[in-house]
């Protein structure tokens, strides 16, 4: 394999990384004169662009040594991610104006998305670990830069809670090291296939180890208490950027490691993680959505919205059968629609919070005569988010919650019952805002106005909100292909 | 045709919302175009229906989302049967209705008749639907329309209401999702007709779980006692139209639901469980009835008769004979035209006193003779007076539960001894005793809206009263199969 394979490999993670030295280096040669905006946009269509190629090509396989993987899986992820990123970055032109540092945050989300495009690819410890650390780290410095009080703490808080989780994840990655002599993903699951049953308890531990590190990306319960202080504290184009592409990053990497690297439903372990993100998955719901009830503020609340969302999404991870790929083509349905859904949320909310520079739920009264654009697609992402027809959250849950059925083992169903319940709770928060928005008398009724380009994302959001409602099969179609290189 | 009757609200509701501005007076145009086209629609399926035949007709198949891909089949699947032919039949009638009652809103019109436009869309998805997701999905879009509807254009704590409904319908769906799944997980498919022929027997969770998964959301929208709480509250606070659609389709919905899935996807358990719906139905009757008696507000009062007249329902369905399910069936659609019409008369006299407290109206015979008149063959029929549809209904149900649950019956029957006191009392405290002048302004319900409305339904109720073949000989062939399933078990 030559050089240029190689590297056409890891294209779109190098397309962004390349995107953030230039980002850098024109700000530090013509400061806010450079078009920093129109370079990040510019790489990340690059990136997709490179996604799009490796997707139609015939380009699949380990490169790297078999540090990383090309496969539809990790093409499925790298285009999600990517693409909620551009999203991102179209429209957080006039805060990062308005912010000293606005190069320092093109480059540091790009360099983000391009860990997280490897992280999506990497089928190695030592890779995943690495792609991790980057990702996460310029994550920390992303949410401390709007350079206030809170977004201090945020970064902080996520910076403290980001460093315990790593080493909580290192610890696991050193017990499955230890026990299988290597860190390939496929050299462990060939080494679990022949596992003598007496290394279950050391197995099981490093098991655990390692879903708390990823439970901290996903933002699953118990170790979810970053997320509301974080996504309120960061600036709102940065918590989008985590409760999407962040959260897929973690979901992609789990699932990677548990069905390829642990064999999926295969081992004498499967039922036993499983039924441990069983239990996350319910915890996340119940402490997500028990949270949001009591939020006024626009941003932490969907920052419980985002723990309980990860709860439901888990179940889909939870649902491992032998050789059955409905339990994560369910994980990626849900993100493929959440994405849409949550940016288009968080998108509104900021494009709210600029202009009216409140975050306060009570202030949304009235905005669908102060911007029906912008009461329109936030409504309707807080239908989907609730899971109520025709959009996609709807067919998402369902898809979900019949993957764990589809199963047949009774835990999975009480952790349906479960999600069920639960989804009757979120309706409650999630109409509080849609009535209070819609029913409520403004104080102030000037207009809103939203730059073309936010329009145009939020455009694109509710255009997927409810084309994946109304016809979901393509991004189905999508999902399957994708799980099947898993097993 | 069934794809049509979907559509053509849904085009309307899209036409009435793409109004400019200066038309928002012709929503109302629109919306009754659209709501006519649609009842038109409904009465061709439901002549068009062949009531010689069983099974399904006007059947159209779609596939959704495909097994070969997804692992599962959800379709999008359309027929009727003599038990949802006279369902749509009645929701085709009551959006005429709901939209002539509405003849007067002022606020956001464009919106409201969108809304309810929409509504009965989602409200007639779950009447042809002959898949169970897809089932799901129009029973989970009906709450959308009715939340807005409330809390918009609702009076009183109408967000409180709003909510209130929301909550109870969602957390009674979630429980009806997961009892599906568990279904389709089993069977392998989500097809109604097919679970129909080839009932599940075995889950992995016990099936009589399953069966109470998916009754209790039918038993919240019925609603019995004691889930049905949300019902005095939305239909107090919600505007007379949707009260009308309310009591009139959306109750139905509940005991559709019990009839098409309950009984026939769950036989077995339906059956062991029979006496348990009984008694909830006989304890529904009575206590409906006397909390009914107890009622100061007049719509409040009409919405609490509901929980005691929707208990006929459960009863009939109890009782699991072709007799008793052709009751219930019946006394759907009776109740739907029956008590659609109350509402109506509830939105007439509120239109013109601004009040809905019974102590405060007297005599309005005097100055509304008309409406009285009305209000009267409403109350009559509602009491289950022979030659009106309310009789045959109740002593068909009565006829068929007797002698599977006596005791229920026979709470039952004492039922229509109290509503027939509730019924009369309050006609005498409206319409009777001395002209007061403080509502000698009032003006009878003479504008060509009201006439319509209260004339086709006064004519559903007599038409059915006199001669029941019309709508029983569909009714029975949609029940004869399922009376043979449930009978079969025992």
């Amino acid at each position: 394999m030559s050089l240029a394979e190689h590297l056409n490999h890891i294209g779109p993670a190098l397309i962004l990384y390349i995107g953030a030295g230039v980002v850098l280096t024109a700000d530090m040669f013509s400061g806010r004169a450079a078009p920093r905006w129109q370079l990040a946009v510019l790489a990340l269509i690059g990136g997709l662009g490179w996604t799009y190629g490796l997707a139609m090509g015939d380009t699949r396989g380990e490169a790297l040594g078999g540090a990383v993987r090309v496969d539809d899986f990790a093409l499925f992820f790298s285009f999600l991610i990517i693409a909620s990123t551009l999203a991102v970055v179209l429209s957080a032109r006039q805060w990062t104006d308005s912010i000293e540092r606005g190069a320092e945050l093109y480059a540091l989300m790009l360099i983000s998305a391009a860990s997280m495009v490897i992280l999506a690819q990497a089928n190695d410890l030592i890779t995943i670990f690495i792609a991790l650390e980057t990702t996460s780290i310029s994550q920390f410095v992303m949410a401390g830069l709007a350079r206030t009080d809170r977004s201090a703490e945020a970064g902080l808080k996520y910076l403290l809670t980001g460093a315990l989780s790593a080493a909580v994840l290192l610890y696991g990655f050193a017990f499955l090291f230890g026990m299988s002599g290597t860190t390939d993903l496929d050299g462990i699951a060939d080494y679990l296939a022949s596992a003598p049953e007496e290394q279950r308890l050391p197995l099981l531990l490093a098991l655990v180890f390692v879903l708390a590190g990823f439970g901290f990306k996903m933002a699953l319960a118990p170790f979810h208490a970053w997320v509301p202080d974080v996504y309120q504290g960061a600036p709102t184009v940065v918590s989008s950027f985590l409760s999407v592409a962040s959260k897929a990053a973690g979901f992609a990497v789990a699932l990677r490691l548990f069905y390829t690297g642990l064999g999926g439903g295969d081992t004498f372990l499967s039922e036993d993680w499983a039924m441990f993100v069983a239990v996350l998955a319910g915890l996340s719901m119940i402490f997500g959505n028990t949270g949001a009830i009591l939020q006024t503020n626009a941003k932490r609340l969907l920052g419980y919205s985002s723990i309980a969302q990860a709860g439901n999404i888990a179940v889909g991870f939870a649902a491992v059968a032998a050789g059955s790929t409905i339990g994560p083509s369910g994980v990626m349905f849900f993100l493929g629609t959440y994405a849409a859904t949550n940016l288009g949320a968080f998108i509104a909310v900021q494009a709210f919070a600029e202009r009216t520079g409140s975050e306060n739920i009570a202030d949304f009264a009235g905005l669908p005569k102060r911007s029906p654009v912008l009461a329109v697609v936030l409504s309707l992402c807080l239908i989907s988010l609730t899971g109520i027809p025709p959009t996609a959250g709807f067919i998402a849950k369902v898809y979900v919650f019949n993957g764990a059925v589809q199963t047949g083992h009774e835990w999975l169903i009480v952790l349906v019952a479960v999600a069920v319940v639960n989804t009757a709770i979120s309706a409650f928060y999630y109409l509080r805002w849609l009535r209070t928005m819609w029913l409520d008398e403004a104080e102030d009724d000037s207009p809103i106005e939203v730059a073309p380009a936010v329009q145009a994302v939020l455009a694109a959001a509710s255009i997927g909100v409810l084309f994946f409602g109304l016809w979901p099969a393509p991004l189905i179609n999508a999902a399957q292909s994708a799980a099947e290189t898993l097993l | 045709m069934l794809i049509a009757f979907l559509l053509v609200p849904l085009l309307g509701a899209l036409a009435a919302v793409l109004l400019p501005a200066e038309q928002e007076k012709n929503a109302r145009v629109v919306a009754l175009g659209a709501a006519g086209l649609t009842c038109l629609i409904a009465v061709a399926v439901f002549l068009g229906f062949d009531a010689s035949q069983e099974g399904y007709q006007f059947v159209q198949r779609f596939d959704w989302i495909d097994k070969d891909t997804a692992g599962f089949a959800v379709q999008f699947a359309v027929g009727v049967d003599g038990l949802s032919a006279p369902m749509v039949l009645l929701l085709g009638i009551l959006s005429v209705v709901a939209v002539l009652v509405s003849w007067n809103i002022e606020v956001k019109q464009k919106q409201y008749y969108a809304w309810l436009l929409f509504l009965e869309t989602a409200i007639g998805g779950v009447f042809i639907s002959l898949d169970l997701i897809q089932f799901f999905l129009f029973w989970e879009l009906e709450l959308l329309p009715m939340f807005m509807l409330i809390s918009q254009w609702g009076s009183g704590r109408r967000l409180y209401s709003a909510t209130k409904f929301l909550l109870y319908t969602l957390a009674g769906s979630a429980f009806m999702l997961l009892g599906f799944l568990v279904i389709g997980f089993e069977a392998g498919t989500f097809d109604i007709i097919e679970l129909t022929e080839n009932p599940v027997t075995d889950a992995v969770i016990p099936l009589g779980l399953v069966f109470w998964a998916i009754t209790l959301a039918f038993l919240v929208k019925l609603p019995v006692f004691p889930v049905h709480t949300w019902l005095p509250d939305a239909h107090t606070d919600a505007p007379t139209a949707v009260s009308v659609m309310l009591a009139g389709v959306l109750l139905k919905m509940g005991g559709y639901g019990i009839l098409r899935i309950s009984l026939s996807l769950l036989p077995e358990q339906a059956h062991d469980f029979s006496a348990i719906l009984a008694a909830i139905a006989g304890f529904s009757v009575i206590w409906g009835a006397v909390i009914t008696l107890r009622q100061t507000d007049l719509k409040r009062l009409v919405a609490y008769s509901s929980v005691s007249h929707m208990g006929y329902v459960l009863l009939g369905a109890a009782a699991m004979t072709d007799v008793g399910l052709s009751g219930a069936a019946l006394q759907m659609f009776t109740h739907g035209t029956i008590t659609g019409l109350l509402f109506v008369m509830v939105g007439i006299i509120y239109e013109r006193t601004h009040t809905r407290e019974i102590a405060k109206m007297s005599g309005l015979m005097h100055h509304m003779p008309l409406t009285g008149i009305v209000f009267i063959i409403a109350g009559l029929a509602s009491l289950g007076l022979p030659s009106m549809s309310g009789f045959v209904a109740e002593l068909t149900t009565f006829l068929g539960s007797l002698q599977a649950h006596p005791a229920a019956t026979i709470a039952a029957i004492f039922g229509v001894v109290l509503s027939a006191g509730y019924i009369l009392w309050t006609v005498q405290r409206i319409f009777h005793g001395p002209a007061d002048p403080a509502w000698a302004h009032l003006t009878d319900a003479r504008t060509w809206p009201e006439m319509v409305a209260m004339g086709v339904l006064v004519v559903a109720i007599m038409a059915v009263g006199i001669y029941p073949p019309i709508l029983t000989d569909a009714i029975e062939s949609g029940i004869a199969p399922i009376a043979a399933i449930v009978g079969g078990v025992a």
